[in-house]
């Protein structure tokens, strides 16, 4: 992407700014879970769009299709059976990357320009440059990318950003048969969050909220929960994502420590033996040494 | 025994060979672990061919790592017992440093801080191979905390072993003539005398 690449916010194992000189709006995606029908129509068209099959698998005894995220599956529908107040709830969470505004995955990776994230707050994975090490699935909070068994690359929910970089929609926005899924600015899309969660308090749904959890900066896919008081509920979508400490102590504190101490340690060899010089075998024992081998 | 009037023999072929397999495995993967560590050395990702290839040889050449030292640590670990005379020359370490060594212990094969160099480095691949197994996703896909804590646990450790190794190297070329024992792995008789005198009475019988 010629132009996206003028609005790089940050790129992974780099030092330097990276060139930053676009400003684009910040967008979301919103995924109102309260609507979802659960047709998996979004799962088809970012089939489609990216042209990426999985392959073919086998019911696993529930609707979930495919079970699980994979390099092909960048994003799939998730269903949860929930009872409340004796009535069934079907809590159908369409799952995938979040788009971090403070992205592990990016923290987590050690090549340089494997991951980007953009000024409007895509996070996009450039597999030219990964080298399939699965650090950005040690870093994810949300468990979210996957290893492709064909080309050990990472793979990821793009939010379509080739499309929204000539202004279009991503694929599965377009796809959505009820309007659950919602494309835009992020601001605009959280004004649209709150008149739903207007709506469905005044349905019942007291807990009802928006989700775009602050331990990770906010996120650029936000969820419309009935029960934002329970996210887990959702098929486990945790309830205060962030970076895990062990990741930010391993890609925060212990590099500038372990560069020091090893620096440190080879200046201070090098000023030893430039002030004390090497030391050599003394006459004494080369003497005694000497007199004790003839004996 | 030799009986050249002026080295002894301090490694055997089978000793340096198995020492040189340690040493440049360790080299190798210090800097392709540098490079995956720290942006500033990721051109060293190179030596191994490029990123990927350097995230798919780092821990096969660990494993050899590991077998080789095994060799090392059994060849090694009878000279390596810490005693009393050992512990009497760590309290006189900064002595050692400036270079002052007449008035301390004899020291045997290895003196006390080659024994701590032995020991700590068993210790910390140990927790290199464990640690490097978790992350190998390659092959194993364990639960996401456990990589993590592995993670750090590798990095760490790793930074301990670089700079155990730093002052290993360090220490042979400070010492003149203890290079040959790696090289030829023969030693003069005065170096032996002055540097690891026990070891000297041992192997003359004087």
């Amino acid at each position: 992407m010629a132009l996206q690449s003028l609005d790089i916010e940050r790129r992974s194992a780099t030092t330097t700014p990276s060139p930053s000189q676009r400003q684009t709006m910040e967008v979301a995606k919103l995924i109102d879970v309260t609507t979802c029908i659960g047709c998996k129509a979004c799962q088809v068209a970012c089939m489609e769009w990216n042209d990426v099959r999985d392959e073919i698998g086998t019911n696993v005894g529930v609707y979930d299709n495919p079970p699980d995220l994979s390099g092909a599956s960048w994003t799939v529908m998730r269903y949860t059976e929930h009872e409340e107040n004796g009535k069934l709830e079907w809590l159908i969470r369409k799952d995938g990357c979040m788009h971090c505004a403070d992205p592990g995955c990016l923290k987590a990776c050690p090549a340089p320009g494997a991951i980007i994230q953009y000024a409007n707050g895509i996070v996009d994975f450039h597999e030219e440059n990964c080298i399939g090490c699965g650090y950005c699935i040690t870093g994810c909070p949300f468990n979210v990318p996957r290893i492709s068994k064909k080309d050990g690359k990472a793979y990821k929910c793009t939010l379509c950003s080739d499309r929204v970089a000539v202004g279009m929609e991503p694929a599965c926005i377009k796809a959505c048969p009820t309007g659950a899924l919602q494309f835009g600015s992020k601001e605009r899309m959280k004004m649209y969050a709150e008149e739903r969660i207007v709506d469905l308090k005044s349905r019942g749904f007291e807990q009802a909220g928006l989700y775009d959890p602050p331990g990770v900066g906010g996120t650029h896919v936000m969820y419309v929960l009935h029960h934002a008081d329970r996210p887990e509920l959702y098929a486990k979508l945790p309830n205060n994502p962030r970076i895990s400490p062990m990741v930010k102590v391993w890609k925060g504190i212990s590099k500038p420590a372990a560069i020091a101490g090893l620096g440190l340690i080879a200046a201070g060899a090098l000023l030893h033996l430039v002030s004390r010089g090497r030391t050599v075998v003394l006459q004494e024992h080369e003497q005694a040494a000497k007199k004790e081998s003839e004996s | 025994m030799s009986r050249d009037p002026d080295t002894l023999l301090r490694y055997t072929t089978a000793e340096r060979i198995n020492h040189w397999v340690v040493a440049i495995s360790f080299i190798l993967l210090a800097l392709s672990g540098l490079a995956l560590f720290h942006p500033l050395f990721w051109p060293l990702s190179d030596l191994l061919g490029g990123g990927t290839w350097s995230r798919i040889l780092h821990p096969f050449i660990g494993l050899l790592m590991v077998l080789a030292f095994i060799g090392l640590f059994f060849r090694f670990r009878k000279y390596n017992r810490m005693t009393d005379d050992d512990r009497e020359w760590l309290k006189n370490a900064r002595e050692v440093i400036k270079g002052h060594q007449n008035h301390l212990p004899e020291q045997g094969k290895f003196n006390a801080g080659q024994k701590l160099v032995f020991k700590s480095s068993a210790l910390l691949i140990v927790l290199l191979l464990l640690s490097g197994l978790v992350l190998w996703r390659a092959y194993f896909n364990l639960p996401v905390e456990m990589v993590r804590i592995a993670a750090v646990v590798h990095a760490a450790s790793a930074t301990f072993l670089i700079a155990i190794i730093l002052i290993h190297v360090y220490a042979a070329i400070w010492v003149k003539g203890s290079f040959g024992a790696m090289g030829s792995g023969k030693v003069s008789r005065a170096w032996a005398r002055q540097h690891h005198r026990r070891w000297y009475r041992e192997m003359t019988g004087k």
